[in-house]
């Protein structure tokens, strides 16, 4: 076991699927001699070479596209975007292409691409360095979205998604690449993509969520906790497909559900795990499903008092808790 | 008309073409315009919602497809060319089942509009109608052949409307960084549906612009089997050597309407039209081959006739084939355990 931070956890996760496997490739701008604008490639163009480590020109139709014709011919491209904001510029070749090549072959051509982007909120990015962009995918069939908050998951998720057969949108939160740190075991272990994970136990209340914010509202679940509210923290891990058991299990427990997501509140996993619980444990419930996110604003905005406002964070989440516990 | 034997040597003898390897070829063209037109009959006839085909572009097609080594080399066709699949090896019967959209379409089980060709046995990589997309691709597969050290070539083909997008800079630029092996055929109809090429590009002939991505650009007339197969067949070459790109402009011409849900007299000229006709890429090298002594007038009705047979049979087969379940429409959308 040792303690590392969720950037290394995505470096070592590369690494080991690069050494292991010759046809998992990596296409991104600054990911060779840079090592990345995040530094999760370094040292690989040194390690596997430039055959195997592709500097991009700045055209991302070109990574995306590229990766899908790479994986067409049986390589394993993981393509890195260097903000998930960028990924708008490749939209076309991973809805149009990579999310329809098995159904349009009628089953006989998949498109194994994982597409690799930090995103997210509250480091000062503005509106083209902040972005949630999850919502957009999680409503396209043949994506796999995954979006892990832990150095653990992290690894074992991107190892499991470069291991499968379909397009991934692998999304890294980029304020838990240094901020959050967690145990990963020595060697090679794969974490499920579509499996949830209860973060904390606990029986009023149940708080699903990902990302950053499982670290916010693991805090938040503390703080009440001296309160006398037993907060269950749900991390869905991945929200495309969503893990409905361990989520309507949890809320069926609890009969409480409070929903919190960074994605604007309008469209997001929030909306597709509110409908679940609404429609098939209604009867459970003990009080209205809630969402909590940021404002239906275009992106977080520069400037600190603006973004500090847009932004989640442990006291709003707290305040949440009081008032769906309370009623 | 008569037809004057030509003298001298003849140009396809300079290209290593026998008469065996000429009359494939005009049977190939043949053949597409054949599948080509009962696509239409069926469409009008109310058997399938959807037609595109590529009638005129036949010389580019097959000249170009019959220029490489098949079976090793890929091909990624785009909505028109019929002609690319079928000298790729596809038959009558999976060109028909796939614009009846039956079950047993082998390039999408009728989950595609018809002029989606797909078939990883002859190497045919399956598109989208999202113009352009391809051209990324063709760089990625060409990415890992050399990675792995293949001597294998990828051919891209799109239209004229495609060299204005995005992913078309994208795609050749990335190749040409990489100096991969692959080729650009660029079909020139002149249209972008309606848009005439003066609309689309302020230069005349849009090979030029391979020159901004360091690697030859080429204009031919595309409807001249053996000017194509030469380009190709030397662009093919130096790919295989390790040479990188080279990108082909056909110019051609469309000679039918775009797709089912087109009327082309609104924007193209009855005049315009018939001139073209004059040039029908099939008949001038009908003519060639006439002309050579390679074909006579019974080889060429024996063709007629074999042809006409076997596009009759594949229409029955595919009539008579399954459409798919409706259920399986929910099938395929990610591996199935």
């Amino acid at each position: 076991m040792a303690e590392i931070n969720v950037l290394q956890a995505v470096h070592d996760a590369l690494e080991e699927e690069m050494a292991r496997d010759e046809r998992v490739i990596l296409l991104g701008e600054d990911i060779g001699v840079m090592g990345g604008v995040f530094h999760t490639t370094d040292g690989l163009l040194e390690k596997f070479g430039e055959a195997r480590v592709i500097d991009t020109p700045l055209a991302e139709a070109a990574i995306s596209g590229v990766a899908v014709g790479a994986s067409m011919n049986g390589l394993r491209p993981v393509a890195e975007f260097q903000f998930a904001d960028f990924l708008y510029s490749a939209v076309d070749q991973i809805i149009s292409e990579a999310a329809k090549m098995r159904y349009r072959t009628n089953g006989v051509q998949g498109c194994p691409v994982v597409f690799r982007a930090p995103y997210g909120g509250g480091s000062h990015g503005g509106p083209y360095h902040s972005q949630n962009v999850e919502g957009l995918f999680l409503g396209v069939p043949g994506l796999k979205v995954v979006t892990p908050a832990t150095p653990y998951d992290a690894k074992g998720l991107l190892k499991a998604a470069i291991r499968d057969e379909d397009p991934v949108i692998f999304l890294e939160h980029k304020k838990t690449y240094r901020l959050i740190k967690g145990e990963v075991p020595d060697g090679d272990y794969l974490v499920r993509i579509g499996e949830a994970e209860v973060k904390r136990p606990g029986k009023h209340l149940t708080v699903v969520t990902y990302g950053l914010m499982v670290h916010y509202c693991l805090e938040a679940a503390e703080i009440v906790a001296g309160e006398g509210i037993d907060v269950e923290v749900v991390d869905l891990r991945t929200i495309k497909p969503l893990d409905e058991e361990t989520v309507l299990g949890s809320v069926k427990k609890t009969s409480k559900a409070l929903i919190v997501y960074e994605d604007n509140l309008t469209g997001g996993a929030g909306a597709e795990v509110a409908a679940l619980i609404g429609q098939h444990i209604f009867e459970d419930l003990d009080g209205p499903v809630t969402r909590l996110a940021s404002p239906d604003i275009p992106s977080m905005p520069f400037a600190t008092p603006m973004e500090e406002f847009a932004m989640l964070d442990t006291p709003k989440i707290v305040t949440a808790i009081r008032d769906l516990a309370a009623y | 008309m008569t037809i004057k034997p030509s003298v001298g040597k003849a140009p396809h003898k300079d290209l290593g073409l026998s008469q065996d390897n000429l009359l494939e070829i005009y049977r190939l063209m043949r053949l597409s315009r054949a599948l080509s037109e009962r696509g239409w009959l069926l469409q009008r006839g109310g058997k399938t919602a959807f037609m595109v085909t590529g009638e005129g572009h036949e010389a580019v097609q097959v000249a170009s497809v019959c220029a490489m080594e098949r079976g090793r080399d890929t091909f990624l066709p785009y909505y028109r060319d019929i002609g690319v699949a079928v000298a790729a090896g596809m038959t009558a019967k999976d060109v028909l089942l796939h614009f009846l959209g039956r079950a047993a379409d082998g390039s999408t089980g009728g989950r595609q509009i018809p002029g989606h060709y797909f078939d990883p046995q002859l190497k045919i990589v399956s598109g989208s109608s999202v113009v352009a997309t391809q051209i990324p691709h063709a760089s990625g597969i060409a990415l890992a052949d050399k990675l792995r050290g293949e001597k294998a070539v990828t051919v891209c083909y799109f239209g004229d409307g495609a060299a204005s997008k995005g992913d078309f800079h994208e795609g050749l630029n990335f190749a040409g960084v990489h100096r991969l092996p692959v080729i650009f055929i660029c079909e020139n109809n002149g249209y972008a549906i309606s848009v005439p090429g003066r609309k689309q590009a302020a230069v005349k002939n849009l090979s030029v612009r391979a020159r901004g991505y360091g690697f030859p650009g080429v204009t031919v007339d595309g409807n001249d089997v053996l000017a194509v197969y030469r380009a190709v067949r030397q662009a093919a070459k130096r790919a295989r050597a390790g040479g990188g790109p080279t990108f082909i402009e056909a110019k051609t011409y469309r000679l039918t309407p775009h797709t089912s849900n087109d009327d082309p007299t609104r924007y193209r000229t009855k005049e315009e039209l018939e001139q073209w006709q004059r040039r029908d890429p099939i008949e001038r090298f009908k003519r060639y081959l006439s002309e050579w002594e390679l074909l006579d007038k019974a080889t060429d009705e024996r063709i007629g006739q074999e042809l006409s047979q076997a596009v009759n049979e594949a229409t029955r087969f595919a009539e008579a084939s399954p459409l798919p379940e409706p259920e399986s429409a929910l099938r395929h959308v990610y591996l199935e355990e």
